[in-house]
């Protein structure tokens, strides 16, 4: 299929004896909006980290724009320009400034000119609202503002899909706000997202489709409305009412 | 003549022979402490090799960190001046020429830095959290792009101040080389003490060149330290209502 960004057949991912995930099916086409809830040690992470490479399956498949990402000769650095990543804790780079934590990777990886590179930059900086803040390091930035640079730079690599690892977990409460608010307005511009995340309200409102995993298998994946309506599974229900009721 | 006449007497009629070992002490130690932290720092790369899926690319990756324990642990447990010996009696005894001494000082002063210049970059680059490294990958970057543009300059702020220790030493310890006969500081200071017979106060003025050589280089390298950790404030470029506005934020340290 052409507009198929993701095909994961029954991935396994072992961490010495343990299993954290048990056979993952899962596809996903261009512009969909996913989010992966679920208890802590479900596994969301471990797959999120499985699609970009940054963790290697321990057996099964995943195909990406119907290409095998698992094959001995495949190009797994080239591959992760594609596949966009923004992480929990960030990871900006601490020895750049916020416009060159956006360009470095242009130039390197994608070989574009240092004025390209800086327009795109600058192009998707305003669009999270940090633009004004190019000079600073990100030590210099609060938590939420970290987050948006680490989504601007995501975006300056124009990925095919853009994963979030848990992208607010790590940020003072009111932070998190200005984050969801960005994740949201990028959800409407067709890109591909799947975020792991345990905002449900996000989840609700802004996600297209909703996996909830337990136990290193994806144990239900339906519209946000049947999940947090009518969940089919008991196990779905149950999480949705700890986390309901914790609030 | 008292001590300070004496001084005064070799300190003017000596310090063209001394200077030109000052010359030869600071060149060894530099380019000793350069070249060593550079086999440090491509070791540190080298080692930090993600695991290859090839079979024989594991084989040699497995050879290749053997060669280099072998060779910090040869070139950190023996002494400097045993291995000037070695290495350059050794290198005459093989090729049959001798390495020009000066060539030979450098190249010895190197590769013993390089060994402990490894050990130090690997503290440094254990220190870099894993976060910094994964952030490099996810935009596609190779291990190398990854070292040289975002694990290495962090490295090397946080590795100065054992850098520069290593440098100091360097300016010291280069006197070992006075057995193969490079002429550095303290070879000449020998020429001057044998001539004049004043040794005491001959190595009275060589203590003080050797204390004014790394108390200089010691407050040079703060200095770069201070360059490295970058400016500590930073201009708001334009805001809501004037995009021209300029908002200078300096932190508090």
């Amino acid at each position: 299929m052409a507009d198929n960004i993701f095909t994961v057949n029954d991935l396994v991912k072992n961490f010495g004896n343990h299993a954290v995930l048990k056979g993952i099916n899962l596809s996903v086409n261009k512009g969909e909006v996913v989010s992966i809830i679920g208890a802590s040690g479900s596994g969301k992470s471990t797959l999120l980290r499985c699609l970009n490479l940054l963790e290697q399956p321990t057996s099964g498949t995943i195909e990406f724009e119907g290409e095998n990402i698992l094959g001995n000769k495949f190009n797994a650095i080239k591959y992760r320009a594609k596949v966009g990543m923004v992480f929990q804790s960030f990871n900006l780079f601490n020895n750049m400034n916020v416009l060159k934590n956006c360009v470095i990777g242009q130039v390197k990886v994608l070989k574009r000119s240092k004025a390209e590179a800086e327009e795109v930059a600058m192009k998707y900086l305003s669009n999270v609202g940090m633009s004004a803040y190019i000079n600073a390091r990100p030590s210099q930035l609060s938590g939420g503002q970290k987050q948006r640079v680490a989504i601007a730079r995501a975006l300056s690599m124009n990925p095919d899909v853009l994963l979030f690892d848990e992208p607010t977990s790590a940020l003072d409460p009111e932070m998190v706000g200005e984050v969801l608010s960005v994740m949201s307005d990028l959800s409407k511009t067709g890109l591909t997202m799947i975020t792991v995340t345990h905002e449900m309200q996000f989840a609700r409102e802004v996600s297209s489709r909703v996996l909830f995993m337990d136990d290193g298998v994806i144990a239900e994946d339906s519209s946000p409305e049947q999940i947090f309506t009518n969940p089919k599974e008991e196990r779905t229900r149950a999480f949705l009412n700890r986390i309901i009721n914790k609030r | 003549m008292s001590f300070f006449e004496k001084i005064a007497y070799v300190w003017k009629n000596y310090n063209a022979t001394l200077f030109s070992g000052v010359g030869n002490t600071i060149l060894l130690a530099l380019v000793g402490t350069v070249f060593g932290l550079i086999i440090g720092i491509l070791i540190g790369v080298v080692r930090t090799l993600p695991k290859s899926k090839n079979k024989f690319v594991r084989f040699l990756m497995r050879v290749v960190n053997a060669i280099f324990m072998v060779y910090i642990e040869v070139f950190r447990g023996t002494p400097m001046m045993v291995q000037a010996m070695v290495i350059f009696y050794g290198y005459a005894r093989i090729t049959g020429v001798m390495l020009p001494v000066m060539t030979s000082g450098i190249v010895i002063v190197s590769i013993n830095t390089g060994a402990y210049m490894a050990e130090i970059v690997r503290g440094g680059i254990i220190s870099i959290d894993k976060g910094q490294f994964e952030g490099a990958h996810a935009i596609g970057m190779n291990h190398w792009q990854t070292m040289m543009n975002v694990i290495i300059p962090q490295v090397m702020r946080n590795i100065l101040p054992s850098v520069s220790n290593e440098f100091v030493i360097n300016i010291k310890d280069t006197s070992v080389l006075n057995v193969i006969y490079v002429t550095e500081l303290f070879f000449m200071a020998n020429i001057a003490a044998s001539d004049t017979n004043m040794v005491l106060e001959t190595y009275v003025i060589v203590s003080l060149m050797y204390l004014v050589m790394t108390f200089t280089v010691t407050r040079l390298l703060r200095l770069v330290e201070r360059l490295l950790a970058g400016k500590k404030d930073y201009t708001i470029c334009g805001s809501q209502s004037d995009p021209a506005a300029e908002i200078h934020v300096k932190e508090a340290h």
